[in-house]
């Protein structure tokens, strides 16, 4: 069963390192919800005999609720509730947040974006694959570039020529 | 019931073709593969391959999602057997006494006895499924838009109430669904919602690239942010078998899993944890070893294992039914019947009524191939554990991208993707489940087009959402489930009044 805000082992924690970045998600929330509340006026006032309320009031409501579960969160925060982090396989939650190896997978991520069109899914993939296993600390350049490269082409055929995937063939177009 | 049956046999006599029972066995082993690799889920195996499908016709590509279903689910116990760190909170249970058994020395019966009663209880399930679905077919029916509105709302407070560690994290996550869910044109009157003048924006966010996002791109990004940067120890494994003694001892757990397991599938806050830790705790109590009980006793894999299995095939009895998903692979497994623009609901059976029957046929092959497949494959899977992870989540972030893609063929979905896979990262960073924000998403424009018309029936009297005798017994439930925290602690002191 779910634990309320205030069973004795989440008070306990009180002494525990109190994790203030939470409030950051409340703010987050309430955010949100203010943006969904302001987007929903802008909104002409649409009803009519088919749709008595027309397409203002959900948003009004979850905006309204998004600010009361921010504010509730606020109050868990404060009594000293925490969520849990997820744990996995390959998860070690007793490391901290490895920030470069994050943004380097969000710039391999963005690079693959911008060039996807131009340069075609089997050169843009063949970076994003490159990129991201260097960035997670593979340092056998050659067999990663190679396993990219492989696997970029058997998705371009198997894919898109194969199942009729829409990726785009980009420069290569003609060659592949 | 004659005529199910009937329907059933003409569902496998549609799948018996050379073609779809090679597309059910790539299923299959794909789903076992991907499953087998750490960090992914029958979710993500779902949400990953569904692009792959595009190109199908619907009934092959529920065959393979059918195969890929279990296949995942299977999978998933091999990890947790071999490495003691279970993928999904399902699997817990199966970790503590499988990984004990395996470094025992017993990897290959834990192994079978997962293997057999996935069997077991995947095919009893499935013979439930097709017993009980129709049932709740014709009850449903007869409902009006008040009543769906109801059981939506049931499907919205479960997920983000019962299941998970924190209420008021589940419904912050269930209300980030919904938001996101409302993006786009509205469809009754045309306006544009949060759509902020960007035309993509406009035509909704697809499914695929929320589902590929939360689940795939947030996952690896989390992950990446926590390497183990020494990877865990594998357990080497045969050929899985079981001796006579190891059968006497499975057998009955097998079924007495099955028999938990389903009917919390069927529930909508039923989830699959609770029957594997209910199934765990009935094993201890009734077995003749309790003092093997947490030093690897069989009973501990066999039946938490079969009732994993027998939840999952009971979570399709609503999703195919009522059109509500209680696990995220039904989620997805929903939004795949979406793309193809199938609504389930109680016209399903009737509309669609080959489909339905063909995947539930695929259902029984898929589980068959799974146990013919597995038990000479396990040391094969055992190596996938051995991947360089760099390789492995690279390849993750490689298909999401590929799929994001290939949905709409706009760069712009890629960007989207990103910012998805940055809300799922914060999601884990912060605890909030990622359950209740795939179903609001998913359910949330359901919920919202039958609670306005039911204002519509009614001539905008808000009464009219409150609808009927159904509907009464279905907010009755909902309130006793927020309610119910309150009332365990108003017993808590009565009895320590008591006392």
């Amino acid at each position: 069963m779910s634990t309320a805000t205030t069973t004795p082992e989440r008070r306990s924690d009180r002494t525990a390192v109190r994790d203030r970045a939470q409030y950051g998600v409340c703010a987050f929330l309430a955010l949100v919800g203010v943006l969904v509340i302001v987007d929903a006026f802008r909104i002409g006032h649409a009803t009519s005999s088919n749709d008595p309320i027309g397409p203002r009031p959900v948003p009004i409501l979850l905006g309204v609720l998004l600010i009361v579960v921010a504010a509730v969160y606020a109050l868990d925060v404060a009594r000293g509730g925490t969520g849990e982090p997820e744990g996995g396989e390959d998860v070690d939650l007793t490391s901290k947040i490895d920030w470069r190896t994050v943004l380097l997978l969000g710039a391999a991520f963005v690079v693959n974006a911008l060039l996807i069109e131009r340069l075609g899914w089997v050169i843009s993939g063949s970076l994003l694959f490159f990129g991201a296993a260097f960035a997670l600390g593979s340092r056998r350049y050659v067999l990663t570039l190679a396993i990219a490269i492989a696997l970029s082409l058997a998705t371009f055929y198997g894919f898109a020529i194969g199942l009729g995937v829409n990726l785009p063939a980009g420069v290569l177009q003609g060659i592949l | 019931m004659i005529e199910n049956l009937t329907n059933l046999l003409d569902g496998f006599g549609n799948i018996v073709t050379p073609m779809n029972l090679l597309i059910a066995l790539i299923g299959v082993t794909v789903g076992t593969a991907v499953g087998v690799l750490p960090g992914i889920g029958p979710a993500m195996t779902v949400a990953l391959l569904l692009p792959v499908t595009y190109g199908m016709e619907p009934a092959q590509a529920f065959i393979m999602f059918a195969a890929i279903f279990y296949g995942g689910m299977y999978g998933g116990s091999t990890t947790s057997i071999l490495l003691n760190t279970p993928g999904e909170s399902s699997s817990v249970v199966t970790a503590i006494e499988g990984n004990k058994m395996a470094k025992a020395g017993r990897a290959a019966q834990a192994l079978a006895t997962a293997a057999i009663g996935s069997f077991v209880a995947g095919t009893i399930g499935t013979l439930l499924l097709v017993l009980v679905m129709p049932v709740m077919v014709s009850f449903a029916i007869d409902l009006g838009a008040p009543d769906y509105l109801a059981i939506m709302v049931l499907g919205f407070i479960a997920v983000s109430a019962v299941l998970g560690a924190s209420r008021v994290r589940g419904f912050a996550s269930l209300l980030l669904g919904l938001v996101i869910g409302l993006v786009g044109i509205d469809k009754v009157t045309g306006q544009q919602r949060l759509a902020f003048g960007i035309p993509q924006l406009a035509d909704g966010i697809d499914v695929v690239v929320i589902a590929v996002g939360i689940f795939a791109v947030g996952e690896a990004l989390w992950v990446a942010a926590h390497l183990r940067r020494k990877s865990s120890e594998v357990i080497p494994v045969g050929q899985p078998w079981m001796g006579k003694q190891d059968w006497r001892r499975s057998w009955k757990p097998w079924l007495r899993g099955t028999a938990l397991g389903f009917p919390f599938g069927v529930m909508p806050a039923g989830g699959a944890e609770i029957p594997t830790f209910l199934s765990y705790a009935t094993e201890k109590k009734l077995s003749k070893h309790p003092e093997e009980f947490g030093k690897g006793a069989i009973e501990g894999v066999a039946g938490p294992e079969a009732a994993n299995n027998a939840s999952a095939a009971g979570t399709l009895v609503p999703m195919l039914a009522l059109g509500l998903p209680t696990n995220a692979t039904a989620a997805v497994m929903l939004a795949a019947f979406q793309s193809y623009g199938i609504q389930p609901g109680p016209l399903l059976l009737e509309r669609e009524s080959t489909l339905v029957w063909t995947l539930i046929a695929s259902l029984f092959i898929g589980n068959l191939l799974l146990l013919v497949l597995n038990l000479p494959l396990a040391p094969a899977w055992a190596k996938l554990l051995q991947i360089p992870r760099p390789y492995l989540y690279a390849g993750i972030l490689f298909f999401a991208s590929m799929g994001a893609y290939a949905v709409n063929a706009q760069p712009f979905d890629l960007f989207l993707l990103l910012v998805l896979g940055a809300l799922g990262f914060g999601m884990r960073r912060f605890g909030l489940p990622v359950l209740p924000l795939i179903v609001g998403v998913i359910l949330g424009p359901i919920a919202e087009r039958q609670g306005r018309m039911a204002l519509q029936l009614s001539g905008g009297d808000l009464s009219g959402l409150l609808g009927g005798p159904v509907s009464y017994l279905i907010y009755a439930a909902i309130v006793v489930i927020l309610a119910w925290p309150l009332l365990r602690r108003l017993t808590v002191i009565r009895a320590s009044l008591k006392s």
